[in-house]
């Protein structure tokens, strides 16, 4: 016989709470687990250290415009396979794949809307969506919300977050950087804003076309942004990267960005910043 | 410049021609002369049909064929009266993208084109082609000075890629490719675009927008090259022929789709093997080219650009 005798019972595992399945959100930063309405009342950002989770255009529909005021258009327009690229699998099975698993129509989704009142051409990525990657239906959808926005007056904001250029589509996706920045140097000779949001991952082909090509560029905190990925630079000078590298508060040090916004702060920041953009604009 | 590497696909043609010196050496060679004469005729055949029908992975090693002509020995056989002209006044001079003024048959224009070096030491000096974004801001630079004085230019493409490095990306290597991209769209003058090797990805098309794209025969362009590709899809780097036969990265592929206006042809065995002939080749076509362009009103060049890449892609609605 022992000489302490357990006061206590162990700690058994039914005692642990059990959490139905999204009721709680586990934050992948700082492992807290953040109860799910407060969770979207902080527009998916984490209620302890601020992470921004990846969330999809729709939600950011939702964030920036005034309730029911925006327009999905181009929504027609779908990947095909010029190229009949195969690697370990078809492309046009990976795009079945994907419209299967996203309920977005593509790795853009563009439209128009108000923001408090003031109306916008809009383009938002989708990173489920083959990894948000750029083929001519990014390119042709950017391109039409572009013409869209230079046609009716209007400013032209983009939420980007992409791996890069789609590898399926090769040359053709390389010339959407092309199309796509041809576009915005139209619309820059309208006088017409063009602000770019650029949220985590935005790299590659996509980042050295319209994200960083905005009058005012924006990001969102700690997004991963730049040219080559963290990997390919990490084996091109044999070393670990220093921390930080490639996030927004590094291209905000750098240089190349405006600032840094937190998506709780992103509809009024916008909004302020368009309006005065704006202002003095003769029609 | 030539150097004794072999290309795998050549072995055949190698083995026959070195027969062809060892019969010279022998001491009765007269009466060797009609079977010399016959190998000889037969190493023609044999080069006209490997040449014919070559895989798009063997296009690829030709377009890097360390002996193939690169923007300075077009500067210097092509044009004439080049001076060159350095730095992008922010940083530094990056010698992975040259340019400056030149004479094409006798008029003026602004050339610019990525360089590779031809050794080791060079090839360190020139990082191996791949542009850091110092390099991109002095193409723009250039860019912008040949319009303010109505100068026409020309682009000359050939890089493994952008430099991928820690510093390359605290200079803004993105932004720096970005804004050549937008600027590249409205510039008032004729801009002619030629990849002459590599054509990799954004690296290449950050001085490659242009009112005519035109692409040497054995050159190759495409948004990723073929090893980082089949690393990426396959998970591994031994899939890059297949690769390069997935990307459709050859001259014909994107003729084909649109993306490029013209092929020059290159001498059978490639750019290098007769390389005053590519360089008379290219003289003509440009001279061919800028002539047309010459005579369309500047508004209008910028709306044949933008309308060009406008475009491009293929999509079902």
């Amino acid at each position: 016989m022992s000489w302490f005798l357990r006061s206590k019972k162990n700690i058994e595992h039914s005692q642990q709470i059990d959490m139905p399945d999204g009721l709680f959100v586990k934050c992948p930063s700082c492992s807290e687990m953040i109860y799910r309405k407060q969770f979207e009342e902080q527009l998916f950002t984490c209620t302890k250290c601020d992470h921004h989770f990846r969330i999809t255009s729709k939600e950011y529909i939702d964030i920036l415009f005034d309730e029911g005021s925006f327009v999905e258009t181009e929504i027609s327009i779908t990947s095909s396979d010029p190229l009949k690229f195969v690697d370990t699998k078809p492309y046009i099975d990976r795009l079945k794949d994907a419209y299967k698993r996203s309920d977005a129509n593509d790795a853009l989704t563009v439209g128009y809307g108000n923001i408090d009142g003031k109306p916008i051409s809009f383009a938002c990525m989708n990173f489920g969506f083959v990894g948000g990657s750029m083929g001519s239906v990014v390119g042709e959808k950017f391109y039409r919300a572009a013409k869209l926005a230079i046609k009716q007056n209007m400013p032209f904001v983009v939420i980007a977050t992409s791996g890069g250029a789609r590898m399926q589509e090769a040359a053709l996706s390389l010339m959407q950087m092309a199309k796509t920045s041809a576009i915005l140097s139209e619309l820059a000779e309208h006088h017409l804003p063009y602000i770019s949001i650029v949220t985590d991952p935005t790299t590659g082909g996509v980042s050295a076309s319209f994200a960083m090509l905005g009058d005012i560029i924006m990001a969102e905190p700690k997004a991963l942004i730049g040219f080559a990925g963290p990997r390919v630079v990490e084996q091109t000078i044999r070393k670990k990267l220093p921390e930080g590298f490639q996030r927004s508060e590094f291209l905000l040090e750098h240089g190349f960005l405006d600032m840094i916004v937190h998506r709780k702060n992103l509809h009024d920041t916008l909004s302020h910043v368009l309006s005065t953009l704006m202002e003095y604009r003769v029609q | 410049m030539a150097s004794n590497f072999v290309l795998e696909f050549e072995k055949p043609i190698v083995e026959l021609e070195n027969k062809i010196r060892e019969m010279r050496n022998l001491p009765n060679i007269t009466d060797l002369e009609p079977q010399i004469q016959e190998l000889e005729s037969h190493i023609e055949a044999l080069r006209i049909n490997i040449y014919a029908s070559l895989t798009r992975w063997q296009r690829v090693q030709i377009a890097r064929h360390p002996d193939r002509p690169y923007t300075l020995d077009y500067l210097n056989f092509t044009f004439t009266d080049f001076v060159e002209l350095h730095g992008d006044r922010g940083f530094r001079d990056d010698p992975a993208i040259v340019g400056g003024i030149a004479k094409l048959n006798g008029k003026s224009v602004m050339v610019i084109g990525h360089q590779k070096g031809r050794d080791t030491k060079s090839n360190v000096y020139r990082n191996f082609g791949m542009p850091n974004p110092e390099g991109y801001r002095k193409a723009k630079r250039l860019m912008l000075l040949a319009e303010k004085f109505h100068i026409p230019i020309i682009c000359l493409l050939d890089t493994p890629g952008a430099f991928p490095g820690i510093e390359a990306e605290e200079r803004g290597q993105a932004q720096a490719i970005a804004d050549n991209l937008l600027v590249m769209s409205g510039l008032k003058v004729p801009i002619i675009i030629c990849i002459i090797g590599e054509g990799a990805s954004g690296g290449a098309l950050g001085i490659g927008i242009g009112n005519r794209i035109l692409m040497l025969e054995n050159s190759w362009y495409s948004v990723i090259a073929p090893e980082s590709c089949s690393s990426i899809l396959w998970r591994s780097w031994d899939f890059k022929e297949q690769a390069a036969e997935a990307l459709k990265l050859t001259a014909p592929d994107l003729k084909e789709h649109g993306i490029i206006d013209r092929i020059i042809p290159e001498p059978i065995g490639g750019a290098h093997r007769v390389p005053l002939q590519i360089f008379e080749t290219l003289r003509d076509v440009l001279t061919e080219e800028l002539d047309q362009l010459q005579h369309i009103e500047s508004r209008l060049l910028v709306k044949q650009r933008r309308d060009k890449f406008a475009n491009m892609g293929v999509w079902t609605e």
